[in-house]
């Protein structure tokens, strides 16, 4: 009959109108600045270096400058000048680290590179910025977060590689102990860049091991 | 009371007489539609409510769509308004037309004796109205009603058959 | 003879303007404070004036008490209308504008004022070549004939602006001359579209004029008066001393009330009929070249007809300002009227929020196939519902059953005959 089905679209929409009052599933919408959503785990956007030590975020950085993530950028966001002592002898941490993300296409390819899981995701997506250039470069200040942040991003993921790096240093630990001997440290990460972890690490990161950079 | 009289007169024969001397045929329309609206504030003066209402809602509100629509879907083109007429028989038969309408409006105000004394307002209610309509006039309604009808059913059979197969067309 | 003694005998109607005092004789003596609260205020403003003058200030009193009652509901119209569509869509809609000065939200009532603010600021923008003359006469002919159909709406027992003979047909010649504004709007901005979107609105409004009165026939048929006030006291009587006799609660009135509310959302370019400004597909139609304060203007008077189609609908069918059951009847004529009114914009917009808009074809198609045939049928009904109303006893269930067979068949047919061809899709190659 003409008019019934008109009258079962009244109804669904009556019952839409009467449950957003009371009905959560039914008023979805979030007041964005104010409420926001809960990210899923896997949601990921522009990469941020991890430290450990909270009160010291830019000392105790994971990252080492190997410029492996620099390399293999696809978009070449990333710019990293290794720090250096006044004898010109590396320390193993950057000077500058800077991830342009108005060209970071979130590809994640530098985390999947990183063998000293220094890089992650974030899950930050609100970038608008008043300044074209500088605003959206960020340097490795902004870039540092602790551990803990990572934790609250990713659990799962940030409790596997947790205890990843500390069976390494376990083993680590029992080697030198085992050994007794100082082993020797490597030159220089610029001209290999292969030793970073030392031998007990091979099956650390499964499908890449730290690799020289292509020429 | 007169002066009301004047201005409406003054502003419907205005209306008109500018609607023919616009060069703008849609202001022309517009203008006319004024001037009808002008009569029918004529009749709400003359007291009779429901002839002024039915005025506005036949002429203001459909025969002005009816001389909108003809002048935005016919062809026109500037130069129509300066043609003269083609020939000496037409310009005879114009004539003879208008002075005939002319004619008959100018005996029908002369053989209205002018009455000096103000009539009395004849009260009439809608329903009064409808009762005269149905009852001694019934007849010249059902004319009116006849005529009105097959217009409508000439405009349908025109419409139907100004019909062509345009396979563009086809749903 | 004083100006306004003068001007009452010009228009012999005039004299029913603002409430007249005639009527006042029929108010019931027993009526509460309440129900004469409004005539009370007005005398208190007019009493002390003499009485050539009262009638021209009550004249006045009650245009601007319409203008303004009418202003703000319509800026609380488009609040509500947005709430309620969020609220369909399972969003909150507008919350956020603040108090002036005060920065406090209040659940968006400051939104109208934000708007208004916005349309009073914009450009005024006229295209180069439009006529200018009738780009800004249209939407002042148009809000003006829109509150012009507000005025012979009884609004409570006494309150009606315009007391006349034939208010009916006041009210649709009225609104009969807004389709001219439309045209006006369409033709003067220059502009291929609007014009083409102009004339479409046209053929919609003249199209659903004609079920919008051949479904107004059968009230006046039944009250045997074109005038609103009769129509309403004609409805305030009682079945088995409890049941309203609204013309709603009979079988034509109720066919009659249907067609009068699809068609009353056709002339007022509500949706699911809003295809001459159908915003998402034809760039707003004849409203393309407004801006600014003229647009506003052109939005107020589509919510000033809404109203005012309501409010005709609430007369003619819903009994007006009666109330639905005796004993409520201690509550004021003026509120019922008002929730009367806001129930039916009410579903309005949860019509608007339900239904795609329809196809031109589609939109024609269900004026001329279905919603005349369905009134001329109703209005034979009347007649049958007129002509049988000294049937008593038995034979009274008989002409219910009668009448609404008469329309119940027609219905079912027409409606098989429309939706023909419409039937649940099926798909070949999908699922």
């Amino acid at each position: 009959m003409l008019g019934t089905g008109l009258l079962q679209g009244l109804a669904v929409t009556a019952k839409n109108l009467v449950g957003s009052f009371h009905d959560p599933e039914r008023y979805v919408t979030m007041e964005y600045p104010e409420v926001k959503t809960k990210l899923p785990e896997n949601y990921r956007n522009f990469p941020f270096l991890v430290h450990d030590d909270p009160k010291d975020p830019l000392g105790s950085l994971r990252c080492v400058a190997c410029t492996i993530c620099e390399t293999e950028c696809p978009p070449q966001c990333i710019y990293i000048v290794m720090d250096r002592d006044e004898k010109g002898k590396a320390l193993k941490r950057p000077k500058v680290f800077d991830i342009d993300i108005s060209v970071c296409m979130s590809c994640q390819i530098c985390v999947e590179v990183c063998p000293f899981d220094a890089i992650k995701m974030d899950q930050h997506y609100e970038i608008a910025e008043t300044n074209r250039f500088q605003g959206l470069l960020l340097s490795r200040e902004q870039l540092s977060k602790s551990n803990a942040y990572y934790h609250q991003l990713h659990p799962t993921e940030a409790a596997a590689v947790d205890a990843l790096l500390a069976e390494q240093k376990a083993k680590q630990a029992a080697a030198k102990a085992a050994k007794a001997a100082p082993a020797a440290k490597p030159p220089a990460p610029a001209a290999p860049a292969a030793n970073p972890p030392p031998p007990p690490a091979p099956s650390a990161e499964a499908p890449k091991p730290p690799t020289p950079p292509a020429p | 009371m007169t002066t009301v009289l004047l201005c409406l007169a003054l502003f419907t024969v205005a209306a008109a007489a500018v609607a023919m001397a616009m060069r703008n045929l849609i202001h022309s329309a517009l203008l006319l539609v004024a001037s009808w609206a002008g009569i029918a504030a004529f009749y709400l003066w003359a007291g009779a409510e429901f002839v002024a209402f039915a005025q506005l809602l036949v002429y203001v509100g459909a025969i002005s769509m009816v001389v909108l629509f003809a002048v935005l879907l016919t062809r026109h083109s500037r130069l129509d308004f300066d043609r003269e007429p083609e020939t000496r028989g037409r310009v005879r038969l114009a004539l003879f037309t208008g002075g005939a309408v002319c004619g008959v409006l100018v005996a029908a105000v002369l053989g209205t004796a002018p009455s000096s004394v103000p009539a009395a307002v004849p009260s009439l209610t809608v329903r009064q109205l409808g009762l005269a309509l149905m009852g001694p006039h019934a007849a010249s309604l059902l004319a009116v009603g006849v005529v009105l009808t097959v217009a409508l059913l000439g405009g349908v059979v025109l419409a139907a058959s100004a019909r062509h197969s345009d396979p563009e067309d086809a749903p | 003879m004083s100006l306004p003694g003068q001007l009452s005998v010009l228009f012999p109607l005039a004299s029913g303007l603002g409430a007249s005092s005639p009527l006042a004789a029929v108010l019931p003596a027993s009526d509460s404070a309440l129900e004469r609260l409004p005539l009370t205020l007005r005398g208190l403003l007019t009493g002390w004036l003499p009485a050539s003058w009262q009638w021209l200030a009550n004249s006045l009193i009650a245009i601007v008490v319409l203008i303004v009652a009418f202003a703000s509901l319509f800026a609380l119209l488009t609040l509500a209308e947005r709430k309620i569509l969020g609220r369909v869509q399972n969003r909150p809609g507008p919350n956020r504008a603040p108090l002036p000065f005060l920065n406090l939200r209040t659940y968006g009532l400051a939104q109208p004022v934000a708007d208004g603010v916005k349309m009073l600021t914009k450009e005024d923008i006229v295209p180069d070549g439009a006529d200018r003359v009738l780009h800004f006469l249209a939407p002042i002919a148009l809000l003006a004939f829109s509150i012009l159909t507000l005025a012979v709406i009884p609004y409570g027992r006494l309150l009606v602006a315009l007391d006349l003979d034939a208010s009916v047909l006041f009210f649709f010649a009225a609104g009969a001359a807004t389709e001219l504004a439309v045209f006006m709007a369409g033709w003067a901005s220059r502009n291929k579209y609007s014009l083409l979107a102009a004339m479409r609105a046209l053929a919609q409004l003249i199209s659903y004029e004609l079920p919008l009165l051949l479904s107004v026939v059968p009230v006046v048929l039944m009250a045997g008066s074109l005038s609103t006030s009769v129509i309403v006291e004609r409805q305030g009587e009682w079945w088995l001393g409890f049941l309203p006799r609204w013309y709603v609660f009979t079988p034509w009135g109720l066919a009659g009330f249907l067609v009068f509310f699809v068609a009353s959302l056709a002339e007022s370019n509500r949706s699911p009929f809003d295809l001459p400004e159908a915003e998402s597909e034809l760039i707003a139609g004849h409203l393309t070249e407004y801006s600014g304060f003229k647009y506003a203007l052109f939005f107020m008077a589509e919510y000033f007809g809404m109203c005012a189609l309501c409010g005709m609908a609430v007369t003619l069918f819903l009994g007006g300002w009666q109330a639905p059951l005796p004993f409520l009847s201690f509550i004021p004529s003026y509120l019922w009227f008002a929730g009367k009114l806001l129930a039916l914009l009410g579903v309005f917009m949860w019509i608007r929020a339900s239904f795609p808009r329809l196809r031109i074809d589609q939109l024609t198609r269900l004026a001329w196939k279905f919603l005349v045939p369905l009134a001329l049928i109703n209005l034979g009904t009347t007649a049958f519902w007129s002509l049988t109303a000294d049937w008593a006893g038995l034979l009274q269930p008989l002409r219910w059953l009668i009448a609404a067979g008469l329309i119940a068949g027609p219905f079912l047919l027409l409606g098989r005959n429309l939706s023909k061809g419409l039937g649940p899709r099926t798909y070949r190659y999908a699922a």
